[in-house]
């Protein structure tokens, strides 16, 4: 089973990353940019079949590792 | 006073600070590695040191924060026992919740690695008391994630409980926007859990101990710490 867990900043939280992204593609000449925020994806792949169970085991590893819950959310897909 | 290191994969100041230890307490310090599950018997003080644990993956300091020895030093906090993380130590200490907020990219995107002046707060904590409040020391930094970062509330709380032990500052000893150089809220440059046993901070004390480097103003943290138990004992 195939699953995707997005971890993105909470609105509120500097991400000065982000910012310097923004500025690039400005400088790029990449029109209508309003802002950009950097964020992390991770493809990961279950032994497990059941997609309630994967899920579960997905939000635990988001929630023990993959994610500082203090600054960042996440969002937790089970893809196939 | 017995003190205990912790080794990660990817750590490189662990001898800085083994030395340091030494040099102000006489003992030889153990080196603790991570898979541990215990610390020594009879460890006074635990230190997590400087470095790039885990060459930073993920989060500075997040897989080094979920190792096995880190659930002995929880233990450890949790009875009172005294815990210094320098650097990716602070880093580490704020990803396993041992201390509030959080360590952000510096504001300007640049590792910085200079030396840079802080005002010591307070001089009552056994992390401080070799210092003069108000006093302002020079120590190394080299980091490139040490912007200090907590929501408004833990911020008020920090302040008002008087938990914020260092912060930078000009050589003159004032706090201001041009001395803050990685952009820390409120210039925090070292914390204290509510406990007051639990300090993290960004700068390299370790690293101005002796005359050889030019600058000994480092040594009033390890001399106050020995001071702590020589005053317990």
């Amino acid at each position: 089973m195939k699953a995707r867990v997005t971890v993105t900043l909470k609105s509120g939280i500097l991400d000065p990353q982000g910012k310097a992204i923004e500025g690039a593609l400005k400088s790029l000449g990449v029109d209508g940019i309003a802002s950009v925020r950097q964020g992390k994806v991770f493809d990961i792949e279950l032994a497990a079949t059941d997609k309630a169970k994967a899920e579960a085991a997905l939000k635990a590893a988001a929630d023990k590792l993959l994610a500082n819950t203090v600054i960042e959310n996440y969002r937790v897909e089970v893809l196939s | 006073m017995k003190s205990a290191v912790l080794v990660f994969p990817g750590i490189n100041r662990e001898r800085d600070m083994a030395r340091a230890l030494k040099l102000a307490s006489g003992n030889e310090t153990a080196m603790v590695w991570h898979a541990e599950t215990a610390l020594p018997k009879g460890t006074d003080l635990v230190v997590v040191p400087g470095g790039f644990s885990y060459g930073d993956y993920l989060r500075c300091g997040a897989i080094a924060a979920r190792a096995p020895v880190m659930d002995a030093v929880r233990d450890f906090a949790a009875k009172g026992g005294l815990v210094l993380g320098v650097c990716n130590g602070f880093q580490i200490l704020c990803e396993s919740g041992l201390l509030p907020g959080v360590l952000m990219r510096n504001a300007a995107l640049k590792f910085v690695c200079r030396d840079v002046h802080m005002k010591v707060e307070r001089s009552d904590t056994p992390f401080t008391r070799g210092y003069n409040a108000g006093q302002v020391i020079r120590v190394p930094v080299a980091h490139g994630e040490g912007n200090y970062e907590a929501d408004e509330e833990t911020l008020k709380r920090l302040e008002g409980d008087g938990r914020v032990l260092y912060r930078y500052c000009s050589p003159e000893g004032v706090v201001d926007e041009a001395s803050n150089f990685n952009g820390a809220a409120h210039s925090i440059a070292g914390i204290v859990n509510e406990r007051g046993n639990v300090l993290g901070m960004m700068p390299h004390p370790e690293n101005h101990v002796e005359e050889i480097m030019g600058c000994t103003d480092g040594r009033g943290l390890f001399a106050g710490l020995v001071q702590q138990f020589e005053k317990a004992a």
